[in-house]
């Protein structure tokens, strides 16, 4: 893995690349969504928007795994549990904007009333407040990565020891909230939502808003992460996963670093749950099972390690070839996705974005040699 | 019921005693009298059952076979005698002597609570068989059925009859419980069965009568101080006696589940501890084994029925050596080229987790598929009185501690083993002296995987069998590893057993999701304090 250029974070191409990506997703998708009429071939069909701004989100969690991976070489089997903790928090918001309109008529939402509780537990308390629910989003993943990370990383857990206890700790999240106890809604999660700052959900205008959102979101968070990783911060994060001894006896401390890294990318997991839950309408425990996090990891594999635009792309492109697979051929997704998960590791490397790399070198060269002769 | 033979009791204490009487002048063998199976088989309900018990507690001959025809609707009476009529012919009832049965015979009939009484009856026969199994079965019989007074004479005749000690006490037991009630009026009685009781006690349902006896007077307790007193002291030795059951029931399901763990973790610790490699599909190698059990059944069954017991002795290599294939497959294909990268053998053998657990649904369908227990792994042994120990679980604790024991004489007393080791401890060093290190990453690769067939084909013997098999033990299996180190076999069988003990205390008090969450937090903390797990080979390395 080169190491970055150390020019500016952000290159022509970039630039260019990020303005395209503005321009389609605030200009083109809404106005060939809601502007063209049904019937044209240039329609956008609304679920087609939904399914994007859906595989946005996922992109985002692509994004974030691509910084702590990627970049600093922790394989974290835990981010599914980050992405569904700020899906719940969404959620829970969500559910509370129900309000009487749920089929029992009940202030409480709908499980509530069907576990027979009369109030709502504690850990509700803040579930009305749009403001606080936005704090939450982003302090429930962070804190509990925080928490986790420092001691994780304290003690110096490394390598697939730590891919492992994340592994186990968004299983036992799992489990958590599969129980009717804890307060979730048990193996239903949330679902049945109505409406979002008191709008309703289920109208073109939101479904377009919530999109742009997302893709403003995921945009942001690559400039954002672009300008960390090619600050003296992400050198050192870099330097970590390619010798963290070393950067220890040249008198970096790695564990603010990780740590830090790690929040950060929690937080962009957790946002992208929160983004996510009222594009699909649900949020059920199966976002934490161990084989959504280690599929987060496969993403961004396809897309590339050690670049950001790559476990973007890694993301849209797997969840386009699943979406399309689960519908045409649902047997053969599971051989592709283990294929691929094989294939990958032994032919790709450095996935998608290294094969573009060798690719364009090899065709300078080619041109290279033609200019010569 | 029991209303009826208290009423019937009340009613005639003078019959009691001469069918006593009778009894003592017949013994000790009283054939059934052509009386007595006319009153067995006619009068109303309450007659015939105070007759049927008169004749059990005498425990006339032949009368086995007179209730059995009952049961089978075979009894007709003519006057005042009983005819037993069966396809080969009539015989007395009394006598047994063939006859032919006069036209005007009526068929007997007998009203649901008759057939209930002859059906226990028959099943407290069984107490004086003399198959010990049979007797088993009717001690059994008579103390979940929680009998009556009314068969207290059946009770001491059988505790008189009974060679074996253990099954005399388990009567006596039940003698206890019955002498105990308040109706019986024999204060010394009572103090003697408090006594038996908390002598040998040891059920749940003991426990419950006890408490029953102590409460107050006017709910119909104990009225005695005295007899309190003992029961007091019974109560206590009951409780402390449950109390150790229980104990003991935690720590055998505890030992069960770290021998399973162990079986699951010994395969990784190898793989891991060799080749630094996270083997993810190490819980679907554990399935392929389970099912290569569930195709040596199914042959046993098509091909072989009579020998079906002895199927899984032949399941045991069968699964070992399918796994292990798999795991060479995989080795050979792709594991190979990822040494030295272990978070892409990670997500590589992740990806044949997928594949392999696909494969198995298009082949087997996604159902789960039934793994029958042979005859002798069904079945249980009871100990401290309720607690009763499966003997598939018995046997899959015996068995880890085997496998155990090969794999240390494998990895400490042969060449391989050896090699193993160098491998482990220094793969350069040991390449510079010779050793051919991808041959023993190929050797070692496939023993762990032969392992988790093993462990698959033991699982197969607990529960269901499905494509899933893998996932639900593979978390917890990885932190046996994680918690016991890498490098000796020593620290994977602390951890197992530590984590299966623990577990299953964990669940006792708090129920089973919770003390998995809080297993792994004890875990994250434990390894605050020592990062290289409870045994790690030392090193001057600082990456380690």
């Amino acid at each position: 893995m080169s190491p970055a250029p150390a020019s500016a974070s952000l290159t022509p191409a970039a630039w260019a690349g990020v303005s395209a990506a503005l321009i389609a997703v605030c200009l083109i998708v809404p106005i060939l969504n809601l502007a063209v009429t049904p019937g044209s071939v240039w329609h956008l069909s609304g679920q087609t928007v939904q399914l994007s701004g859906k595989i946005m989100c996922y992109a985002l969690c692509a994004l974030a795994m691509g910084l702590i991976w990627g970049y600093t070489g922790i394989l974290s089997l835990g981010h599914g549990l980050f992405f569904a903790l700020g899906g719940y928090v969404m959620g829970m918001y969500l559910m509370r904007q129900i309000g009487l309109d749920g089929n029992y008529r009940s202030e409480l939402p709908d499980f509530m009333v069907f576990l027979d509780w009369k109030e709502l537990p504690w850990h509700w308390a803040l579930s009305d407040s749009f403001i606080a629910t936005m704090i939450l989003v982003v302090a429930v993943p962070g804190v509990l990565a925080w928490v986790f990370g420092y001691f994780a990383f304290r003690s110096r857990i490394k390598g697939v020891y730590f891919s492992i206890i994340t592994q186990a700790l968004t299983y036992a999240a799992m489990l958590l909230f599969f129980r009717n106890e804890t307060g979730f809604g048990g193996n239903n999660g949330f679902t049945d939502f109505k409406r979002l700052l008191s709008l309703p959900l289920a109208t073109p205008g939101m479904r377009m808003s919530l999109f742009v959102l997302t893709g403003l979101v995921l945009i942001g968070c690559y400039v954002a992460s672009r300008c960390l990783v090619h600050s003296k911060y992400g050198r050192v994060l870099q330097a970590i996963r390619d010798a963290e001894v070393r950067v220890m006896f040249t008198g970096y401390n790695p564990l603010h670093y990780k740590l830090s890294v790690w929040v950060i990318s929690a937080v962009m997991c957790g946002v992208a749950g929160a983004l996510y839950v009222p594009q699909v309408g649900i949020i059920n425990p199966s976002e934490m099972a161990p084989a959504a996090g280690i599929e987060i990891a496969i993403w961004t594999a396809v897309g590339g390690r050690g670049t950001l635009a790559g476990p973007v792309a890694g993301a849209m492109l797997v969840n386009g070839a699943k979406s399309w697979f689960t519908q045409a051929l649902p047997e053969v997704w599971l051989y592709l996705l283990g294929g691929l998960f094989i294939a990958v590791t032994l032919f790709l490397p450095q996935g998608l974005a290294g094969l573009a790399q060798t690719l364009h070198g090899a065709w300078r060269r080619r041109n290279g040699n033609r200019a010569a002769a | 019921m029991v209303s009826n033979y208290t009423a019937w009791l009340g009613r005639g204490p003078l019959r009691w005693l001469m069918c006593g009487l009778m009894a003592l002048a017949a013994w000790p063998a009283h054939a059934l009298t052509p009386e007595q199976a006319f009153s067995l088989a006619s009068g109303d309900n309450d007659e015939r059952i105070a007759a049927l018990q008169a004749s059990l507690a005498r425990g006339d001959e032949g009368l086995a076979v007179f209730l059995q025809a009952l049961l089978g609707e075979q009894v007709k009476i003519s006057g005042q005698r009983v005819y037993i009529v069966q396809a080969t012919g009539a015989q007395d009832a009394a006598t047994g002597a063939p006859v032919s049965v006069p036209s005007d015979a009526e068929d007997v009939i007998n009203s649901n609570q008759m057939r209930r009484e002859i059906d226990a009856a028959l099943a407290s026969l069984k107490l004086f068989s003399t198959d010990l199994d049979e007797r088993r079965q009717a001690v059994r019989f008579l103390s979940a059925e929680g009998a009556d007074e009314s068969r207290l004479p059946l009770l001491d005749k059988a505790l008189q009859a009974e060679p074996g000690a253990d099954l005399q006490a388990q009567l006596q037991l039940i003698r206890a419980t019955l002498l105990i009630s308040a109706s019986n009026s024999d204060r010394d009685v009572r103090i003697e069965a408090a006594r038996t009781l908390a002598q040998s006690g040891r059920t749940p349902a003991v426990h419950g009568l006890l408490l029953a006896r102590l409460a107050p007077s006017e709910q119909g307790g104990e009225p005695d101080a005295t007899v309190r007193r003992v029961l007091t002291m019974a109560l206590s030795q009951v409780e402390s006696r449950l109390a150790w059951a229980d104990r003991m029931g935690v720590l055998f399901t505890g030992a069960s589940l770290g021998s399973i763990l162990l079986l699951v973790a010994l395969g990784l610790a190898i793989t891991y501890g060799l080749m630094g490699v996270i083997n993810m599909a190490h819980g679907e190698l554990m399935m392929v084994g389970a099912y290569a059990t569930y195709i040596v059944q199914n042959l046993f069954k098509a091909w072989w029925p009579g020998a079906f017991d002895a199927y899984i002795l032949a399941a045991i290599p069968v699964s070992f050596m399918v796994s292990a294939l798999v795991g060479v497959v995989m080795e050979r294909s792709v594991i190979r080229w990822l040494y030295g990268r272990p978070l892409e053998t990670l997500l590589a053998t992740w990806g044949i987790s997928l594949v392999l657990m696909q494969a198995v649904r298009s082949i087997f369908g996604a159902q789960n598929v039934l793994v029958e227990n042979p005859s002798w792994l069904s079945g249980g042994v009871e100990v401290l009185g309720y607690l009763t120990l499966p003997y598939n679980r018995i046997a899959i604790v015996v068995f880890a501690l085997l496998v155990l024991a090969a794999v240390s004489w494998l990895i400490t007393c042969t060449r391989l083993g050896l090699f193993v080791r160098g491998v482990t401890q220094n793969r350069r060093m040991a390449a510079c002296m010779g050793i051919h290190t991808a041959r023993i990453d190929t050797c070692a690769f496939a023993l762990g995987s032969g392992l988790a067939g093993l462990a698959g084909c033991a699982l197969s013997q607990l529960g269901n069998v499905g494509p899933d098999l893998g996932q639900g033990y593979i978390i917890d299996s990885f932190m046996v590893v994680v918690l016991g180190g890498v490098g000796q076999l020593v620290g994977t069988v602390y951890a197992a057993l530590g984590l299966g003990v623990l577990n299953k205390l964990l669940e006792g008090w708090q129920g089973a999701v919770l003390a998995k969450i809080m297993v792994l937090g004890l875990i994250v903390v434990f390894i605050q304090k020592r990062p290289q797990g409870l045994f790690a080979l030392k090193g001057r390395s600082a990456e380690a």
